[in-house]
């Protein structure tokens, strides 16, 4: 019997001829990636442990971008001791540089590689074929003390992409629309596999936003073949794979879903849930008080390029706010050359420095009581972006765009 | 006994505990604002000894182990739902706070309803009626019975 990516992946990392679905496996981390939001509780049960110690230094990569820069006293004390104790241990330490996954993908991840993050957005890595899964700060703990740790083999969901997206339809839209089709529970202990002729025609920008997305499913992780566009990618990034796994043509699926890239419409996720779609339509008139264009699931330069394109010339509408956050300082750095950034603060928008913002929460451009925010973020869970009784729709950088400029949500085909 | 505190379907970690408590230093301090935008008087209501609830899919959305951690601060014994997102489940196990499959409980218990649940037999009381829990893993019980994976980790190095 074939096996499936996933069950390849950890049956390499178990150093095991062969891995099904259900079977349990001690397995070695290539990576672990931790960031400012549990960083440092992870760090308090580490100094409580009997024997502290950490197997393999160069495997930690450590980021802080949810807070960045600290807005608090007690958040600069939690980011004081993540930094004092990297700086200790020698770990890979990055601050303010951009969203941790982004930072992993444009630095760190290799295709084969099994990565624990201590953050639930880590699935985006399988868009470079690894099986990136999230995990909190006690299996973080565990695997920085051991080197190792323990994994379910999971089932795998397989979705075969065919055809291409129609003008004005993202990424974004794809995810959200097998969000909506499988809910929020659909994948659950499940890995979430993408193939399909459909897959190849998708940017790698692209590829990262539909796996990023996939926890929103529930899912244990999303991945993705490595093609000539993913090695590419990791070519340009000065990377090598550690190993290309492919499912086999009799690998068994839990269940194959065949998606025509072509009918996906522009979606939106109403509050409070992600799997709570309808197409972008149906929300046309919602009055907005903020727009966010950002995060780990769409602040990259394609769609900073999407969104720049729509409001170039125009205006924020009066009294909305637009947050745009460029995933990374690289991406930063690129948009400013592209004169992207001058195009948004032009037409008004307030461009901020990479961290994960109004995404989770609790950084910067928080909304309030009664407030609306239409987002690229990652969840739109009622209180997710500030104040309890507030309200997240959720859209493609088009999508955002073109409501921000319309003070209400409205689709880009229309600005 | 303990009073039962019930919750709905695809309860999240924000709704757990909400992003901007996240890095206060101590989970001491921010157990109180635990559930506080599903019932802002949680926190101060429940007892050592009570349970969580709840229906599908409790606690889906982000990693944050501070969810399990401030239900565990605050006493709450277990937390009994039909079904658990993944990373939640593994991350109550993990810190030793009991999370518990039970498909009938939901549907026959109120908030506040007085309930015991024994581990050892895998059963619950509430009302009069019995439930039957559905078995943890092997793997996840082994690591319960030994009080965390923590407490694992300090009998392997």
């Amino acid at each position: 019997m074939g096996m499936t990516m996933a069950e390849k992946i950890i049956a390499c990392a178990a150093g095991v001829e062969t891995a099904k679905a259900g079977d349990i496996h001690t397995v070695e981390l290539d990576r672990l990636m931790s960031n400012d939001g549990t960083t440092h509780l992870t760090i308090d049960m580490y100094h409580n442990l009997k024997h502290p110690s950490i197997k393999d230094t160069d495997k930690l990569v450590w980021i802080v971008d949810h807070n960045v820069p600290s807005d608090s006293p007690k958040t600069a004390a939690s980011h004081k001791k993540m930094r004092d104790f990297a700086r200790e241990h020698d770990i890979t330490y990055y601050e303010g540089a951009g969203v941790c996954h982004q930072i992993m993908m444009e630095n760190h991840v290799r295709p084969g590689e099994l990565i624990f993050g201590a953050d639930s957005h880590t699935c985006a890595y399988g868009a470079l074929g690894a099986f990136g899964t999230g995990v909190g700060c006690t299996d973080y703990l565990y695997a920085m003390v051991t080197g190792s740790s323990w994994l379910l083999v999971p089932e795998t969901l397989r979705f075969n992409l065919h055809g291409k997206l129609n003008e004005g339809v993202y990424a974004r839209d794809v995810i959200l629309t097998i969000i909506g089709r499988i809910g929020a529970n659909g994948a659950n202990y499940k890995a979430m596999e993408f193939a399909g002729e459909g897959l190849h025609a998708l940017t790698m920008s692209d590829r990262i936003a539909i796996c990023n997305l996939c926890v929103e499913a529930g899912a244990k992780t999303a991945l993705m073949e490595v093609d000539d566009v993913a090695m590419d990618y990791l070519k340009e990034h000065g990377r090598e794979p550690k190993a290309l796994f492919t499912s086999d043509e009799d690998a068994v699926f839990a269940a194959t879903y065949d998606i025509d890239l072509s009918e996906i419409q522009p979606i939106v996720a109403k509050p409070h849930f992600v799997d709570n779609v309808v197409p972008a339509k149906e929300c046309l008139g919602v009055k907005i008080d903020e727009a966010f264009l950002g995060s780990c699931n769409n602040g990259r330069l394609e769609d900073l390029r999407v969104g720049a394109s729509i409001i170039k010339g125009k205006k924020v509408k009066p009294g909305v706010r637009f947050l745009v956050v460029p995933a990374s300082q690289s991406i930063y750095t690129e948009a400013m050359k592209e004169g992207i950034l001058d195009t948004f603060m032009e037409a008004g928008a307030i461009v901020m420095n990479p961290n994960c913002s109004v995404c989770w929460g609790s950084c910067q451009g928080v909304i309030g009581e009664n407030e609306v925010l239409i987002s690229t973020g990652t969840r739109n869970f009622k209180g997710r972006a500030g104040h309890k009784d507030s309200f997240v729709y959720l859209a493609s950088a088009a999508t955002v765009t073109a409501s921000a400029i319309a003070g209400e949500i409205t689709t880009a085909d229309l600005i | 006994m303990g009073k039962a505190f019930r919750f709905h379907t695809d309860v999240d970690t924000d709704q757990i505990i909400a992003s901007q408590y996240l890095l206060f230093p101590t989970i001491d301090e921010m157990k109180k604002y635990t559930f506080e935008s599903l019932d802002p008087e949680f926190a101060a209501k429940v007892k050592p000894g009570d349970y969580v609830v709840a229906c599908e899919n409790f606690g889906c959305g982000s990693s944050r182990e501070q969810a399990p951690q401030v239900l565990k601060a605050l006493g709450v014994k277990a937390v009994i739902a039909k079904s658990f997102a993944r990373i939640f489940y593994r991350n109550a196990i993990n810190i030793g706070l009991p999370v518990i499959v039970c498909k009938d409980l939901y549907d026959n218990i109120s908030d506040q309803d007085e309930m015991e649940l024994s581990m050892k037999d895998g059963i619950i009381t509430a009302n009069g009626q019995t439930f039957i829990c559905t078995s943890l893993p092997a793997k996840m019980q082994q690591i319960l019975d030994q009080g965390g994976l923590i407490a694992s980790l300090n009998k392997e190095v």
